[in-house]
């Protein structure tokens, strides 16, 4: 079942009516719906391809939140073998809203390290809705400084609303530990790549992205503050938030003229959701291809690289 | 240079910029309701001299008191890519610069300068809360990165006094790209072997907290100052219940680890000189005044800086 997104609805009301008639079909002996239900198949796939070719700063935000949208722990189970979870902060706990461990990425070690938001209401709660506290971070420290002694290229899939507002999180250092996980991004002698899958929110993805190489899904968001945080906060009104995303310029195709990612990983037709698998191969291939680009590399040349990519960026605004 | 030579510099500025306020006008303490006579409290650096609450004070009068006889030149910052997003909201961000810039008569939310403090040469950067609410943008990343370079050049401390709503909306994702992009001038202060010393102000909350602020050698507050990466409010409808008394207050920072120390304005400036002074293998201060150096004007200084270099360069003979 496909859940719809309030702007597909004139897309789901075709592709409802084509499926009724086929329902409609097999009850009915000898009834022939084909020709009308291909002819509406037709009109529904030229309606996706229209309504994702030209949505919006908004349309993408909820896009990138989509319920189906794959995942973090969906894209480590297809993408690497031999997963192996590395657990805990050593200092407090162990934050479920990160994941991160060793693995193979087509037979090398690397560290892989990202957020998951869950897939239902249990794993929703368990994962915190991928909101990580100060120990998520200080687990993704602790697992780049172990693949830095090793010399494993560490992969990160950033996908947060932003770090978790608790009174917890506040009194463990939340701000402290974001800091020293950009800190310590700028600081590893290994390849470090990053792929915005769904939501890069605020300071709880930069944590994970100060990397030599950034790509974004082609609907992914990535942004200094939500839609509607800007909206309560710039127009006093949280249902301005269509005209937040747009002024934002967080979509994947904005920050690419801004130089603030690399490349731009194109999503099956009508979005990752549509198609998990055909998403998390494309990812694959980017990170492949952005390692690639990487290899051979020493470790200060590595380092240098990413702190002057971070220098650098911004010093090229949107052309007018 | 040296701190006699200071005065003569054809940059000076702090010492005549200052906008001059009204001899008698009275201000009250927003928190004890005390009526204060706007000198008795300018020279109290703005804080209240019945109940010790600490205004906010601009980054040049901080200055003018933290500087050996409020001498500093200012490091100049470049200028960033103006509107970098063609950001409008209800109003567009270059009116709302503008306004910034007429109401506090400074270029941007950050004010670096260069002098002598208690006759050894730093670097400080001060965030203004009252131009845009101290937001960091691509400007305060360029003005920490300029802070930091020179700071390198003369190897000498970088103190940097925190103050901000957070990152700056209207820069967009540029804006939280100045997380990283501080970081970077932290590390090179770190790489150098320079102090970084930080004092976090009322208030430093958000994506500042989360970077520059948080990475000092040494984590320095004002008292009572607000320090957060998530806000109260945000909290409170999160986790919907009250906050306990003085949470994210300074204090409270101190007792959850967070913190070096806090320590009262006025008592600032000697505290950083003494700690300073120990990080860069200084002997200790002489407080008061001093005659001037026997040898000629140079001698003094010179003698320091090398003392200094020698400390940062590991010279076992120091
Ligand atoms: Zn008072």
């Amino acid at each position: 079942m496909t859940n719809y997104l309030e702007f597909e609805r004139p897309l789901a009301e075709i592709e409802g009516k084509a499926e009724e008639l086929r329902a409609m079909a097999r009850r009915s002996e000898g009834m022939d719906v084909e020709k009308e239900a291909a002819a509406l198949d037709r009109k529904a796939a030229g309606m996706l391809d229209e309504i994702y070719r030209t949505l919006n700063a908004w349309q993408k935000a909820q896009v990138a939140r989509h319920a189906d949208r794959p995942h973090c722990k969906d894209y480590i189970a297809r993408l690497f073998t031999e997963f192996t979870p590395l657990a805990g902060d050593r200092n407090f706990a162990d934050d479920h809203a990160v994941m991160g461990g060793l693995a193979r990425l087509q037979d090398r070690p690397v560290m892989v390290i990202g957020q998951e938001k869950g897939h239902d209401t249990k794993t929703r709660i368990e994962r915190n809705f991928g909101m990580a506290r100060p120990e998520g971070y200080r687990k993704a420290i602790r697992l780049m400084e172990l693949a830095d002694r090793f010399g494993l290229p560490v992969i990160t899939l950033v996908d947060t609303p932003g770090a978790y507002p608790g009174k917890g999180a506040e009194e463990r250092g939340q701000s402290e530990a974001i800091a020293r996980a950009t800190q310590k991004c700028l600081r590893i002698g290994v390849p470090l790549v990053s792929v915005i899958i769904g939501e890069g929110g605020s300071g709880g993805a930069v944590a994970f992205a100060t990397a030599n190489r950034i790509a974004m899904l082609e609907h992914s968001i990535y942004s200094v503050i939500s839609p509607e945080g800007c909206a309560s906060i710039l127009w006093k009104d949280a249902e301005k938030m269509r005209e937040a995303a747009a002024a934002l310029r967080l979509t994947a195709q904005d920050l690419h003229k801004l130089g603030a990612i690399d490349r731009i990983v194109a999503e099956p037709k009508g979005g990752a959701h549509r198609d998990s698998l055909a998403a998390i191969d494309a990812v694959g291939k980017a990170i492949g291809a952005m390692l690639g680009e990487l290899d051979g590399q020493e470790p200060d040349a590595l380092r240098r690289a990413r702190r002057e990519k971070f220098v650098k960026m911004g010093s090229k605004g949107l052309a007018a | 240079m040296n701190w006699i030579s200071n005065y003569v510099r054809p940059k000076i500025n702090s010492l005549f910029s200052r906008r001059e306020v009204p001899e008698n006008l009275w201000s009250k303490c927003p928190e004890c309701g005390t009526m204060l006579f706007h000198r008795e409290l300018s020279d109290n650096l703005n804080v209240c001299t019945s109940c010790q609450h600490h205004m906010a004070i601009t980054p040049r009068d901080r200055f003018a008191a933290l500087f050996d006889g409020g001498v500093f030149v200012d490091v100049p910052v470049p200028a960033p890519v103006a509107d970098p997003l063609h950001f409008r909201d209800q109003k567009r961000y270059p009116d709302r610069l503008k306004s910034a810039q007429k109401a506090t008569g400074e270029a941007e939310a950050m004010l670096v300068g260069e002098g002598e403090m208690g006759r050894s040469t730093v670097v400080v950067a001060a965030q203004d809360f009252s131009f845009m609410g101290g937001s960091m943008g691509m400007y305060v990343g360029n003005a920490i990165l300029a802070a930091a370079e020179r700071a390198v050049e003369r190897r000498c401390p970088l103190i940097l006094f925190s103050a901000a709503g957070g990152a700056r909306m209207q820069e967009g994702l540029l804006s939280l790209m100045q997380m990283p992009r501080t970081t970077v001038a932290v590390e090179m202060l770190k790489e150098a072997g320079l102090p970084y010393i930080v004092v976090l102000t009322h208030p430093t909350t958000g994506g500042v907290t989360a970077s520059y602020a948080m990475l000092g050698d040494v984590q320095i507050a004002e008292p009572g100052a607000l320090i957060c990466f998530a806000g109260p409010r945000v909290i409170e409808q999160t986790i919907r219940e009250k906050l306990p008394e003085g949470f994210q207050r300074a204090e409270y920072l101190l007792e959850h680890g967070m913190l070096d120390r806090v320590t009262h304005r006025t008592e600032l400036r000697a505290e950083l000189i003494t700690i300073c002074r120990m990080l860069t293998g200084l002997p200790p201060a002489v407080m008061g005044d001093l005659p001037a150096p026997a040898e000629g004007p140079e001698a003094a200084s010179t003698a320091s800086a090398e003392a200094a270099a020698a400390v940062l360069n590991g010279d076992p003979a120091k």
